[in-house]
């Protein structure tokens, strides 16, 4: 195929310990580690192993954020992408509204394939692929854990609850990345010096002609209920004591 | 009145307990006027099943042999139609309803509201974000219709003294074919199924490979447990994806639940924070699954769970 475009958020690092705000306005973020999204980083990998194969021509990386994100956009140039496009926002928006994004973008690009993550880990929605998809009336795979292109179809494998499911699509499709996909490449520093010379284009959402869509209001943040720290005990006849006691075994 | 449609989730066959999760949450609507919808080549076993459940009104089964896999392009279409008339449109937060019903959701011309935890007034509610370390209030447009999934680990099911009348619609909309099942490879058991068992048993990384997963198996039946994984030990290859527990596999709420070898990630706490009682057993006294235990010991797992399988009646 000529072209898969992959999609980028810029999200706390999942290694940062996120905390609520004391006036419950929403998560401290002054200051936090931003990362592309873990999830999408995987998509981004799985797009280079299926050029890399001779399977695809270019990969355009895509945002959709403030102008922040442009450090996500030009890592993802640094791991391999071709081209960069970040469509500006003020701040955060809803999954229906970044599916919408996404679609103009697919009806200018004319991917093969779109590879997203299948949920990115600050809101954890995982919306926007399937929204793509439905919006597109193309197919999905969602949660995948393998990717196999034939031509003018997909099979892919998903991880769903039950085991491994395989479907095979027609192309273009959506496919959302699952954990055991890849495992993403370190950037290198020299691809970074090549990046900064990649293509990265800036488009504002508000000129893309795209409706925005009804928003989900946030209106407060709390801490999750914290569960409390029990009793230690030194060897199996306390442990079976212990939940006996509990009416538990 | 709130009425409300919720997706049934089932393989054919049986129902899947999600549903009746659904519809727990679907009751604590005020007002609530709950219809289920089975799509299906032919639902008729299932309707009776869902039929069964209380807070239940109708089901309506759509049976069609593009059905006869679930394949969100495929019922997405159908189910957004059947939506018209309805003021919320729930499926469960299992893979069936995350891959579902946010494609619902677009051509339905809403957000999604991923994850429901509770039920704060028709159109407001709480669910988990970054991994469960926060819970937000959201609150939907009151004009629109409210599109979401259940976070299942946080209902309990309803019972099944229920008597709702089954009707059987016709759907005869132009449905895809761009996507097509080809098969599904499941790791069969006779074991309790993990995401509704009471007692769970789950092994981590110190396991150290695929046989020595056999100590958990023991000490699982030997308390007629379900059988989990830490994210380490099914990326480690010791057992399939789907025995995974947390925040990117199971999201589990067992009555006991035993965490053997396994280190405690916030992304597996997250997947067991409503379980009744934690056991933790690990050699690392550090190990901050020990924060959230119940019941902790420290010790080698390799030593402790034969003569623990052994112990027990």
């Amino acid at each position: 195929m000529e072209k898969i475009l992959v999609g980028l958020k810029r999200v706390v690092d999942y290694n940062v310990r996120v905390r609520v705000k004391a006036d419950g306005s929403g998560v401290e973020t002054d200051g936090v580690k931003m990362s592309i999204n873990p999830f999408d980083e995987i998509a981004l990998e799985e797009a280079l192993r299926i050029r890399e194969r001779g399977e695809a021509g270019e990969i355009v990386v895509m945002s959709i954020g403030s102008s922040d994100a442009q450090q996500q956009l030009r890592t993802g140039l640094a791991m391999g992408a071709d081209r960069a496009i970040l469509v500006e926002t003020a701040g955060d928006i809803d999954p229906l509204s970044r599916a919408r994004a996404f679609l103009e973008i697919a009806g200018r690009e004319q991917p093969g394939l779109v590879l997203l993550g299948k949920q990115a880990i600050d809101d954890d929605n995982s919306q926007t692929g399937q929204m793509l998809a439905a919006l597109w009336g193309r197919p999905q795979a969602t949660f995948a854990s393998q990717i196999e292109l034939n031509g003018e179809t997909a099979r892919v494998t998903r991880e769903v609850d039950v085991g491994l499911e395989t479907i095979e699509v027609d192309l273009p499709a959506v496919v959302t990345t699952d954990l055991r996909l890849n495992e993403p490449r370190y950037v290198k520093l020299p691809d970074i010096m090549k990046a900064k010379k990649k293509p990265l284009d800036t488009v504002a959402f508000d000129d893309l002609g795209v409706e925005a869509a009804p928003v989900i209001r946030e209106t407060a943040f709390e801490p999750p209920a914290q569960r409390q720290k029990g009793i230690m005990v030194d060897d199996i006849a306390g442990l079976l004591a212990a939940l006996r006691d509990k009416g538990v075994l | 009145m709130a009425r409300i449609l919720i997706v049934a989730e089932h393989d054919g066959e049986n129902l899947n307990p999600s549903t009746a999760k659904c519809v727990a949450c679907a009751a604590d609507v005020d007002g609530a006027e709950i219809d289920l919808a089975v799509f299906a080549a032919n639902g008729g076993a299932v309707a009776v099943q869902a039929a069964a459940l209380d807070h239940v009104a109708r089901v309506l089964k759509v049976d069609r042999a593009e059905n006869e896999q679930a394949l969100a392009a495929v019922i997405a279409p159908q189910l957004a139609a059947l939506a018209d008339g309805y003021d919320h449109v729930l499926g469960p937060s299992t893979t069936f309803g995350k891959d579902l019903m946010p494609r619902v959701a677009a051509l339905l011309g809403v957000n999604q509201i991923s994850d429901i935890m509770s039920v704060e007034g028709s159109h407001s509610f709480k669910r988990p974000v970054y991994a469960g370390n926060a819970v937000v209030t959201v609150e939907a447009p009151a004009d629109r219709v409210v599109v979401g999934t259940v976070r299942t680990a946080s209902y309990r099911a309803v019972a099944t003294a229920g008597s709702a009348a089954v009707e059987s619609v016709d759907q005869s909309a132009d449905l895809p074919d761009h996507t097509r099942f080809i098969e599904i490879r499941s790791g069969q058991s006779d074991r309790p199924d993990l995401q509704t068992a009471a007692r769970v048993v789950s092994g981590g990384r110190a396991l150290g490979s695929s046989e020595n997963f056999e100590l958990i198996f023991k000490l699982a039946d030997k308390l007629g447990a379900g059988v989990g994984a830490s994210r380490a030990a099914v990326d480690a290859g010791y057992v399939p994806n789907e025995m995974q527990v947390g925040q990117t596999g199971k999201i589990i709420a067992p009555e006991l639940y035993f965490a053997i070898g396994i280190s405690g990630a916030i992304q597996h706490l997250t997947g067991i924070k409503d379980a009744g009682t934690i056991v933790a057993i690990n050699k690392d006294e550090e190990a901050p699954i020990f924060e959230v235990a119940d019941v902790g010991l420290v010790g080698d797992l390799f030593a402790i769970v034969p003569e623990l399988t052994d112990a027990i009646a």
